[in-house]
């Protein structure tokens, strides 16, 4: 244990979303693998078993053999840093899933690998090690121990760890300042609010420094203010700590905000797997379809996926001549300048590369138009409205080296704002 | 004329009686030096003292686990007590229901743990203590003569056995009514099975928990009279000597030091349980 590391660095509004994504990419380590994962509450699961080949549909199996399906048939993989985000209504089987993960609840059938070790081979000892060790929890109604204080509260993984209560109580305390809850480690669970309790059980969750969180719908029983704050909350922390997260809800709106993926449940199965805007542009059935309706697209699509290559670029080295020439090949009014390593250097419109050229001038950098419109490639679409609307020209998307990705038009954002347009 | 003969449930009782008393009377007797050696501990123990000197001790006592107003209470009972000069047997009937209730729950709260884990133990737990409770206790007390003799020892074996299922029942109940979210964040942090049990589901089944306590103090003070009936002592003796020679005076007397004696202890044992309360 050493929650010295999570104290130890400072707290920055940083933005984490794109801290995430980005570490995702870079590293496609698997921290958290389910492989055909099934999960049947009753005596006889192999009648469900027989029946589910047989295909017949969940209610007709609850029906004649009185076995319930939970999870049925799941896989999935969870990357280290990352938070996945297992979404359906009541009785998807989201919960039940979860509860797999470090097995509150055993499952039937399947594979559940963390860091390549199967947690359905573990006897109860290397259970217990690897709960204590790998696997913090964080429940919907804090789950906190009403007769034990806050920092005790806080310690109680600690404890049974048996590291000694000066101790435990020392790192209880960093890890409750984390949470902003300095000085509230004498009081009871019952004294504080909703939104306190449940930072009291996250920082209970991140006590033993655990590799991976499980949040079973954290934020469901808190007002919507509070619910809006613990996530804003959750997200910074996550920037800081980085951990991988395996996160429950039934909110949309939750789940596109704090979620790098996210999988939707119905009758225990996933019916998609993807990023908020794959889900969203592109649902995979009817389902998903109704299920994404309400959401404000202008809020989930990003700029990286409306932007298109621009079709012609010059470097400052070339003359006018070639940029007249460039444009007219293509059609365009304006070309955007970069330098050899593709870093954006401006954009030269047609009318000055003209007169340069009536001028004989053989140099195209005194005309460069720096001050160009530039967004990010994770600005969502409802940032890119002002800012196309306000520009003569298109924006252009560039990456955090000041490399361009790619341009952005008018018809581009208006066409994004349509759900289902995959191009 | 009965066509169907008559089940020999009550022989069977009593061949099963006899064949315990000549066969385990080494654990009778095991059990009858342990329980004496209790009793007779606790009552030497605190009749060391003069009789004030005891109250002025059991005012601060209470004081400190109860609250001050049970304290005040308490000493004014037990001065009423000492004056109606019933001192030594309220301390004996002091010992006698302190000395059941402990036994009652170092057997019953396990078994109360035991029903909450296994429902194969609840189902068969629960109709015994069904019959423990209802049957009526003066029938307890004639295999206890025949085990136990006469004296302290059979009346409170009788005592134990009348008062201890609320203990298994409230502590059975009181674990099973914990939270299930509180049980799983109990695993979901690591914990064993046995720090599962004594840092989670008996604490936060406490108050339930302790009002079982109250109810085994409350039925072991009832069954004082009646074990007098076969030679236990202190207050039952004096109520049972009143009725035998149909003094009201003296039943009554016995009587009242009996409701002190109630009173003290239940208070005392709420007021543990308010306390906790009110810090939580």
């Amino acid at each position: 244990m050493d929650s010295s590391n999570i104290t130890d660095e400072t707290t920055g509004n940083n933005n984490s979303v794109n801290n995430n994504k980005n570490g995702r990419s870079e590293s496609k380590v698997s921290k958290l693998k389910v492989e055909e994962l099934y999960k049947i509450f009753g005596d006889h699961p192999e009648k469900a078993f027989e029946m589910m080949e047989q295909g017949y549909s969940k209610e007709e199996i609850l029906e004649k053999s009185r076995q319930t399906i939970g999870v049925n048939g799941v896989s999935l993989e969870v990357e280290a840093g990352e938070t996945f985000v297992l979404m359906g209504l009541s009785g998807s089987g989201k919960s039940t899933l979860l509860r797999c993960l470090n097995r509150l609840i055993d499952p039937t059938k399947g594979q559940v690998l963390i860091d390549s070790d199967n947690v359905l081979d573990m006897n109860q000892e290397q259970l217990r090690e690897l709960r204590r060790k790998k696997l913090g929890m964080v429940f919907q109604r804090f789950g906190l121990f009403p007769h034990k204080t806050v920092l005790d509260n806080v310690a109680y993984g600690l404890e049974v760890q048996g590291i000694e209560q000066s101790e435990r109580r020392e790192s209880a305390a960093k890890v409750l300042d984390v949470v902003g809850l300095k000085g509230w480690g004498d009081s009871y669970p019952a004294k504080l609010s909703g939104g306190m309790q449940q930072r009291v059980g996250l920082a209970r969750a991140l006590a033993s420094d655990p590799d991976i969180l499980l949040m079973d719908e954290p934020f469901s029983a808190l007002d919507p203010l509070i619910r809006k704050e613990m996530q804003d909350e959750l997200l910074s922390l996550q920037a800081k700590l980085n951990k991988t997260i395996v996160f429950v809800t039934h909110d949309l709106d939750e789940s596109l905000k704090v979620g790098d993926r996210i999988a939707l449940m119905k009758d225990g199965v996933i019916v998609q797997t993807g990023t908020a805007e794959e889900i969203l542009t592109n649902p995979a059935n009817d389902y998903v379809e109704k299920f994404v309706e309400d959401v404000d697209i202008s809020r989930i699509r990003t700029a990286e996926g409306v932007m298109k290559t621009p079709s012609a670029t010059i470097t400052p080295k070339d003359g006018p001549r070639l940029a007249l020439r460039r444009m007219r090949e293509q059609g365009i009014s304006s070309i955007f300048v970069i330098s050899k390593d593709r870093k954006l250097e401006g954009m030269l419109t047609a009318e000055d590369a003209l007169s340069a050229a009536d001028n004989n001038k053989d140099s195209i950098t005194d005309i460069i138009i720096k001050d160009i419109p530039k967004v990010a490639q994770d600005t969502p679409l409802n940032e890119l409205i002002p800012i196309i609307a306000e520009s003569k020209y298109p924006a252009v998307v560039t990456d955090e080296n000041n490399v361009l990705r790619g341009i952005i038009v008018r018809g581009a954002v208006l066409a994004g704002m349509v759900k289902g347009d995959n191009e | 004329m009965p066509v169907i003969p008559k089940i020999p449930i009550g022989d069977l009782i009593e061949t099963i009686v006899e064949w315990a008393t000549s066969n385990l009377s080494i654990i009778f007797d095991a059990l009858s030096v342990i329980i004496d050696f209790l009793v007779s501990a606790l009552v030497s123990s605190i009749m060391f003292f003069h009789p004030l000197v005891a109250i002025i001790i059991s005012l601060i006592l209470v004081w400190f686990i109860a609250n001050k107003k049970t304290a005040i209470g308490t000493a004014l009972g037990l001065l009423l007590a000492y004056n109606l000069q019933l001192w030594a047997p309220s301390v004996e009937t002091f010992s006698l229901v302190i000395s059941a209730t402990l036994l009652a729950l170092l057997v019953g709260i396990p078994l109360g743990i035991l029903s909450a884990r296994s429902d194969v133990i609840h189902q068969i737990v629960m109709p015994i203590m069904d019959f423990m409770q209802t049957m009526p206790p003066f029938v307890y007390l004639i295999p206890a003569v025949f085990f136990f003799g006469v004296g302290n020892v059979p009346g409170l074996i009788a005592t134990i056995i009348f008062a201890m299922p609320p203990a298994i029942r409230l502590t059975g109940l009181g674990i099973r009514q914990v939270p299930e979210e509180l049980v799983e964040a109990a695993d979901a942090f690591g914990s064993t099975p046995g720090q599962k049990l004594v840092k989670v589901q008996l604490p936060v089944a406490l108050p339930t928990i302790m009002a079982g306590v109250n109810q085994v103090i409350m039925l072991s003070l009832s069954m004082v009279v009646i074990s007098a009936m076969i030679g236990a002592g202190g207050l039952g003796a004096i109520v049972l000597r009143g009725i035998q020679r149909l003094d009201v005076g003296m039943g009554f007397e016995g009587g009242l030091a009996i409701v002190i004696t109630a009173m003290i202890l239940d208070r005392i044992t709420q007021s543990i349980t308010e306390r906790r309360k009110a810090k939580i």
